[in-house]
């Protein structure tokens, strides 16, 4: 066959190919979602070590301190693979983890595609005994247990903060509209980010009741374009788009800017710094991410997976981590550790701090299009890459 | 008589037959470095332009094996024209700034400098070349950010406050800055190799120094400023570093689009699209340094 392509028939490829997605994403969505993996065999007891564990991770999720007593303890030397973003790990996860992967530390943005791509599977969440003392909110979360199926164990999570200069700022901030007001104009700082997009989303929810958003990761087209209006009118305002924590850092420490979103990391490093700033979750609430150790479908050392499971959520590991990355760990008990390493260090990541503050943490999950609502009319993920291409340049 | 042994009949026959065909040595000698070449480096590009013509499932990220021209469709829109665009100014630019530091720096290097100053300046500005580009950059947010040295020193100077970091001027000084040794080492051995003679024979014809600059040296140290720019505007071209560390809210080039179609997006078939965009532009461009005579120069 040969072909020959005229723009024409190129433009009429094009809508085929969007036709036939759109066909077979609603042929799924009205089918209703399926883990593939969903009755895989679960392990009823954690046998012997295979000498060997595989890791997919974020950076910072392997440092020795855990790791060597780890090794020594199990006998599973560790492997680490680092991913840069949740689509990498998804990708690296392909056909269950590629019979080479155990375990991902996936965050929230990534574990809907993991359990619906047949990467991950079930696990049996009796064998690690600390999940009793976890944070009642993260035992069973939606976004990685799906119908009373566990897959995977949670880790830690963190909010993105409003983080601002208290020598600008008198009285703290209130509300996330402080990065949409002319009045910083030039002295704002946002990440670079598609997922951005659910921020500007969330702010909407109750600035403009009338779009009827309910979730910032499941927007329709118009809920969706009024969010991407907002970003670009703010676009003007923003002195920079920062992709690394070090530059949001160093742009507080010149005072090049006065207000941002950040992750609390920040605004540690640079208190610690003596530099006068302040966080908040203003009154919309924010969004955040929470990380699962998910279990490879075709994981080649199960065993060393699970001891890995239960090592990294003891609360001393979950202490360790927590201080390490600048985030919260699920442990509840973990608190005390925290503060033996670092005076002050529970109270630092909000360790010790109640349900409410959790519930103000819209964490981070995949935008796709069947969404919540029974129906495929939201925004997937891709578009928003898309989306946030075109808003930041 | 003793048989020689088999091995040494092997060698010899070899050694007898590499003798008789050239062909052959010239074969065995090449093979290597073409083999690296075509496989490596041809293979490569070639997977990376079907790439561009596959696409990515939107829900679980694997690449889908299916010929279409969507990528295409989606470069030529608004947005990714106006990066291109952008990515071009950004790279004529800082080849044009570079040139003109180049060239009063090169001649004084090649023509008035002795031996001794020229070794020292040479030295001079090659030195940052050996410097990890990270450390530079860094070294310059120092420099430009708000209350940095640039800053600071202006203000001492009574002039006001000067802020440009994060801004596309920030990120043109630092290209300038980065790759200007590209640009005065090939001008410098253009201007080297003009023979003193041409000079004094239009100073001996009545021509002051501004007319032969014009019509004797700047004719023949283009081939060396054509080849300089090649690597100016290519290294632009392709950079994503300082933008993302520099650069403010308008200063995405065409690198950062595909690095976070990598990294991000980890959409592999657009940013293959993407990355054949620079491969177009250079080779009109290398079409149009070679008939300038540049690669003469190099």
């Amino acid at each position: 066959m040969r072909y020959r392509f005229s723009p024409v028939t190129a433009l009429a490829a094009t809508l085929a190919l969007s036709v036939t997605v759109a066909l077979c994403v609603g042929i799924s969505a009205a089918s209703g979602l399926k883990a593939p993996e969903a009755n895989a065999p679960i392990a009823k007891s954690v046998g012997k070590g295979e000498g060997a564990l595989n890791l997919i991770a974020w950076e910072g999720y392997a440092q020795n301190e855990w790791v060597k007593p780890f090794e020594k303890n199990t006998g599973c030397q560790v492997n680490v693979k680092y991913a840069g973003s949740s689509s990498e790990m998804v990708s690296l996860m392909a056909n269950g983890g590629g019979h080479q992967y155990d375990l991902v530390s996936a965050s929230g943005d990534a574990d809907l595609r993991l359990i619906y791509g047949g990467d991950v599977r079930p696990i049996n969440i009796k064998l690690i005994p600390s999940w009793p003392e976890f944070h009642s909110f993260l035992k069973s979360p939606a976004f990685n247990t799906i119908a009373g199926k566990h897959y995977g164990v949670s880790y830690e999570f963190g909010p993105n903060v409003l983080l601002y200069s208290t020598k600008a700022f008198k009285t703290a901030p209130t509300s996330w509209s402080v990065l949409y007001s002319k009045k910083y104009a030039g002295r704002i700082t946002v990440p670079d980010n598609p997922i951005q997009i659910a921020d500007a989303a969330l702010y909407l929810e109750s600035a403009k009741p009338s779009l009827k958003i309910t979730d910032p990761y499941e927007l329709t087209q118009p809920q969706f374009n009024a969010a991407v209006a907002l970003l670009k009118s703010e676009h003007p305002l923003v002195k920079k788009y920062w992709d690394l924590a070090s530059q949001e850092i160093s742009l507080f420490q010149s005072k090049t800017t006065v207000v941002g979103a950040a992750w609390p990391y920040q605004t540690n490093t640079l208190k610690a710094d003596k530099v006068a700033v302040a966080d908040t979750i203003p009154s919309q609430g924010a969004t955040g991410w929470a990380d699962t150790w998910m279990l490879a479908t075709n994981a080649p050392h199960p065993n060393c997976a699970y001891k890995w499971m239960q090592w990294v959520t003891t609360p001393k590991v979950q202490a360790e981590e927590a201080l390490y990355f600048g985030e919260t760990p699920a442990n509840a008990d973990a608190c005390s550790y925290m503060n033996k390493i670092a005076k002050g260090g529970c109270a630092a990541y909000h360790a010790n701090a109640p349900l409410s503050y959790y519930n103000t943490i819209k964490f981070w999950k995949t935008p796709l299009a069947q969404c919540g609502n029974g129906k495929s009319d939201c925004v997937p993920f891709q578009d928003w890459v898309t989306a946030w291409t075109q808003i930041t340049s | 008589m003793r048989p020689a042994p088999a091995g040494a009949g092997l060698s010899k026959a070899l050694a007898r037959t590499l003798w008789r065909r050239p062909w052959l040595r010239a074969l065995l000698t090449l093979s290597p470095p073409l083999a690296w070449f075509v496989v490596i480096y041809l293979a490569s590009l070639l997977v990376m332009l079907l790439t561009a013509f596959w696409t990515v499932n939107p829900f679980t990220n694997t690449l889908e094996h299916t010929f279409s021209t969507a990528n295409f469709t989606q470069l030529f829109t608004g947005t990714y024209l106006a990066i291109i665009l952008r990515t071009v100014v950004m790279a004529a630019a800082v080849t044009v700034t570079d040139a003109i530091v180049a060239l009063p720096f090169a001649y004084f290097m090649a023509r008035v400098a002795t031996a001794r100053t020229q070794r020292l300046l040479f030295t001079a500005i090659m030195l940052p070349l050996w410097a990890s580009y990270l450390a530079k950059v860094f070294a310059w947010i120092v420099i430009l950010q708000k209350g940095g040295v640039l800053s600071w020193s202006v203000q001492k100077l009574g002039l006001g406050a000067v802020n440009i970091g994060y801004t596309n001027t920030a990120m043109w000084i630092v290209f300038c800055y980065i790759w200007l040794p590209f640009m005065v080492v090939p001008v410098f051995s253009a201007i080297d190799r003009i023979p003193n003679s041409l000079l004094e024979a239009s100073g001996d014809l009545g021509a002051r120094n501004w007319r032969t600059l014009r019509s004797v040296l700047l004719p023949l140290a283009l081939p060396g400023i054509v080849a300089g720019s090649i690597f100016t505007f290519s290294l632009t071209l392709g950079d994503f570093i300082t933008p993302l560390l520099i650069g403010g809210t308008n200063s995405q080039l065409i690198g950062n689009v595909i690095y976070s179609n990598l990294g991000t997006a980890n959409n592999l078939p657009f940013a293959a699209t993407l990355a054949i965009v620079p491969i177009v532009i250079m080779i009109v461009y290398l079409t149009g340094a070679r008939a300038l005579g540049a690669f003469e120069a190099l």
